[in-house]
């Protein structure tokens, strides 16, 4: 998911020829308040515009409780976004406020229930409300961590190991599981700094994340590499999903490969390794099996 | 020494018979930095010398004081391969009675051969001379002031024109062996304090572009000459100096690695990266006609394996032999091209020149493949259109196009498009690409161009491709 400044219409047209999964048009914390009605204006138009093709659109809004929140939501559900992300999420009940209020405009357009939510946890309180706020609506799609501003929250500051990040970021993807929706991870700013941002990516695919935010073009190839299956974890999956689907046939639901049992877990993350391929485009969905 | 050449600025002008109505030649190795063609110029117009035809290899910035020289009568002809800056700005806007003639690096080389660019006077500068004209690019003296590496565009001069000026500020004992510029064409030496800024002669180290677009393009015109069929060991590779041109090396030498692919040799303006991998072994010899940085100039210098070449060796269409003939792949930039596939490296979306013919209509012509790297737009400007500004670059000798919403091939090459396609590169139809600009930013208002030409556009061969209006 990469981050594009709402106020700057070169990066909003071409942002999504690098290729992100998703584009994040932001209204919030990149926006100067003296360009908050202009921004949102521009962020209308792109939506309305210009052809992201198959890319998923977020924009994120300013959080309810400022002057600009509701027309935020008004100007960019008209617009036709897929996600609207709040930002700063602490609780349940800001879920539900917005889903009101995009309800509310969805249904002077015509279109209810059409647009999804995301919401970005950023304080101490938000962590520990993560699971409330993942099932706080059928819209939710993802939830997300905003680790300036939690870290911040918690009186402590960002570090290139994240030991500061660590319960959140495992609260946060544990909430997402138990919730079955995303879960995001949170920007890495040091452009410069390619190998500590790696490490960084290794850290949170590990911890089970969905996806990385990025805030500049050059970010996605590395997120791309560390998520993208390599060829031998791609043939060990293919080999489980075969020996499973051979052993159904036959009318047994427990196969060994290689000497090891496959059971239910092993085959759901055969499976996950295989969509992963198929998103990273570099195996045919035909050739799923 | 006896036969010393010697002489100052003046005397070397009064002694080479220069006439009102003559043609004087420079070349533009110095690039921003040169102080040559201003030197002269005001010495010519302090001399009282007027009518005075300038046939350069290309001018830039830095030549804004020939602005004063043509409102004076001084200079009244202009040919070059490109214009920058005010000097650009004011021609276009109609400072000169006589439209300017542009011509490819390759065509200027054919022209001053053949006679048709007749010149009679040139002012060569160079980094080092001995008394004799013996000159090269750079010294290997301990008092080295400059250093531009290859000679290349002066050295159809040297030998064509009818008296040759050399200008240094290095004057080195003779021999000044091995040299670009033969004492035997070389009628007076003349030492100066300086001919050119270093600094701004030749820039140092490069550093990699790191503009995602630039970065996503050079990705892009890697995978096209990759997977174009010439990638194989022997190959021959020639590309320009913008940030994706010079991303592209990186990303295709990282193939060749891979691959153990070696290159035969590279080819034209030479780049410090260029050096890096020919100092690898990954390409055999570099052809130079012009070195871009200290890195290459300083190569040429050292390596018998980095050759300069005249601009007659480098890109002529007329000639037995040039190395464009041998060329596989070039990669080049552009301004605008058009659904045509016609390219303009010269004249603004704003109708005012800026850029420069260079070798793209000889590299374009002869290469066995050109490709263009160009994005979809430039901020506002829309850069694949539906027809160029001005024609530089024929459409029937440029292959394929790459930016960044796609990669187009000319309909001429479906071999090319073929093997793109199963590479698994983005193809795509080049008036769909015209469209996509066109849904983005709409259809720019018509410049408002006048009636009077204000410039030429040659073609390699000699004949006229296109003429620049005045613009209001």
């Amino acid at each position: 998911m990469m981050f594009v400044p709402g106020n700057n219409p070169g990066m909003m047209a071409d942002a999504h020829i690098y290729g992100p999964d998703s584009i994040m048009l932001d209204l919030e914390d990149s926006v100067t308040m003296a360009e908050k009605d202009a921004a949102r204006l521009l962020v209308y138009n792109a939506l309305k515009s210009i052809d992201y093709g198959s890319t998923e659109m977020v924009v994120r809004i300013n959080p309810l409780s400022t002057p600009y929140g509701r027309k935020d939501v008004e100007a960019v559900v008209k617009a036709g976004v897929d996600v609207v992300r709040m930002p700063k999420t602490e609780t349940a009940d800001e879920v539900r406020e917005l889903e009101a209020e995009i309800l509310k405009v969805e249904e002077e357009i015509g279109c209810p229930g059409r647009t999804q939510i995301m919401a970005a946890i950023e304080s101490a309180l938000g962590v520990v409300n993560a699971y409330e706020i993942a099932t706080a609506s059928k819209r939710m799609m993802g939830i997300a961590l905003g680790a300036e501003d939690y870290s911040a929250n918690l009186k402590t500051q960002r570090t290139p190991g994240g030991a500061e990040l660590l319960l959140a970021r495992e609260t946060i993807v544990v909430a997402a599981r138990a919730a079955g929706i995303a879960c995001f991870d949170t920007v890495y700013s040091n452009l410069d700094d390619m190998d500590t941002f790696r490490a960084e990516v290794q850290l949170i695919k590990t911890l089970g994340f969905d996806g990385k935010s990025i805030i500049n073009p050059r970010q996605i190839e590395v997120v791309n590499e560390v998520f993208t299956p390599t060829e031998k974890e791609i043939l060990k999956a293919r080999t489980i999903i075969a020996a499973i689907r051979d052993a159904q046939a036959k009318g047994s639901g427990v196969v060994s490969v290689n000497g090891k049992m496959v059971d239910r877990p092993v085959v759901i993350r055969a499976e996950r390794t295989i969509a992963l391929a198929v998103a990273a485009g570099i195996i045919d969905k035909e050739e799923m099996i | 020494m006896r036969n010393s050449k010697l002489s100052s600025l003046e005397e070397a002008i009064r002694r080479s018979g220069l006439r009102d109505g003559m043609t004087i030649s420079f070349h533009h190795h110095f690039r921003g930095g040169d102080k040559v063609v201003n030197m002269v110029v005001d010495k010519l117009a302090q001399m009282g010398f007027k009518d005075l035809k300038l046939a350069a290899s290309s001018l830039s910035d830095v030549h804004a004081p020939l602005i004063e020289h043509i409102k004076n009568g001084v200079i009244t002809g202009i040919s070059t391969s490109g214009l920058r800056g005010e000097l650009a700005n004011a021609i276009s806007h109609g400072l000169m009675a006589e439209p300017v003639v542009f011509r490819s690096h390759g065509g200027r080389g054919s022209a001053i051969a053949s006679g048709e660019l007749h010149i009679d006077v040139a002012f060569l500068g160079a980094s080092s001379s001995d008394e004799l004209g013996n000159a090269c690019g750079f010294s290997r003296s301990e008092n080295a002031k400059s250093i531009c590496g290859s000679l290349g565009y002066a050295l159809p001069d040297a030998r064509y024109a009818d008296h040759v000026v050399v200008i240094t500020d290095d004057l080195v004992a003779y021999p000044n062996m091995p040299m670009s510029i033969s004492a035997a064409d070389v009628e007076s030496v003349v030492v100066v304090d300086s001919v050119g800024d270093s600094s701004k002669i030749s820039a140092g180290a490069i550093r990699d572009s790191k503009n995602p677009r630039d970065i996503l393009l050079a990705k892009q015109a890697a995978k096209v000459v990759i997977n174009s069929g010439l990638f194989e060991d022997g190959f021959s590779i020639q590309t320009g100096t913008g940030g994706a041109s010079l991303a592209v090396v990186k990303y295709i030498r990282e193939s060749m690695l891979q691959k153990g692919i070696k290159a035969s040799f590279a080819l034209g303006g030479i780049t410090a990266h260029m050096v890096k991998l020919h100092e690898e072994g990954l390409i055999g010899k570099l052809i130079d006609v012009q070195s871009f940085d200290k890195v290459a100039a300083e190569s040429i210098k050292n390596d018998p394996f980095h050759q300069e070449v005249s601009a007659v060796e480098y890109a002529s269409g007329m000639h037995k032999g040039s190395a464009v003939h041998a060329l596989d792949i070039v990669i080049l930039s552009a301004l605008e091209v058009d659904v045509d596939f016609n390219v303009n490296v010269l004249v603004g979306s704003d109708g005012i020149i800026r850029g420069a013919i260079g070798g793209h209509q000889d590299t374009a012509a002869d290469s066995a493949l050109s490709i263009i790297v160009c994005p979809l737009l430039r901020g506002r400007i829309p850069c694949i259109v539906p027809k160029v500004t001005t024609l530089i670059t024929p459409g029937s000798t440029i292959d394929v196009v790459v930016t960044e919403y796609g990669i187009a091939v000319n309909p001429g090459r479906p071999e090319v498009a073929e093997r793109l396609r199963l590479a698994g590169l983005k193809v795509v139809d080049i008036h769909d690409l015209a469209a996509k600009a066109t849904s983005i930013i709409g259809t720019p208002d018509p410049l408002p161009f006048g009636d009077r030409v204000v410039g030429i556009v040659m073609n390699r061969d000699g004949s006229v491709l296109d003429k620049i209006h005045i613009i209001r």
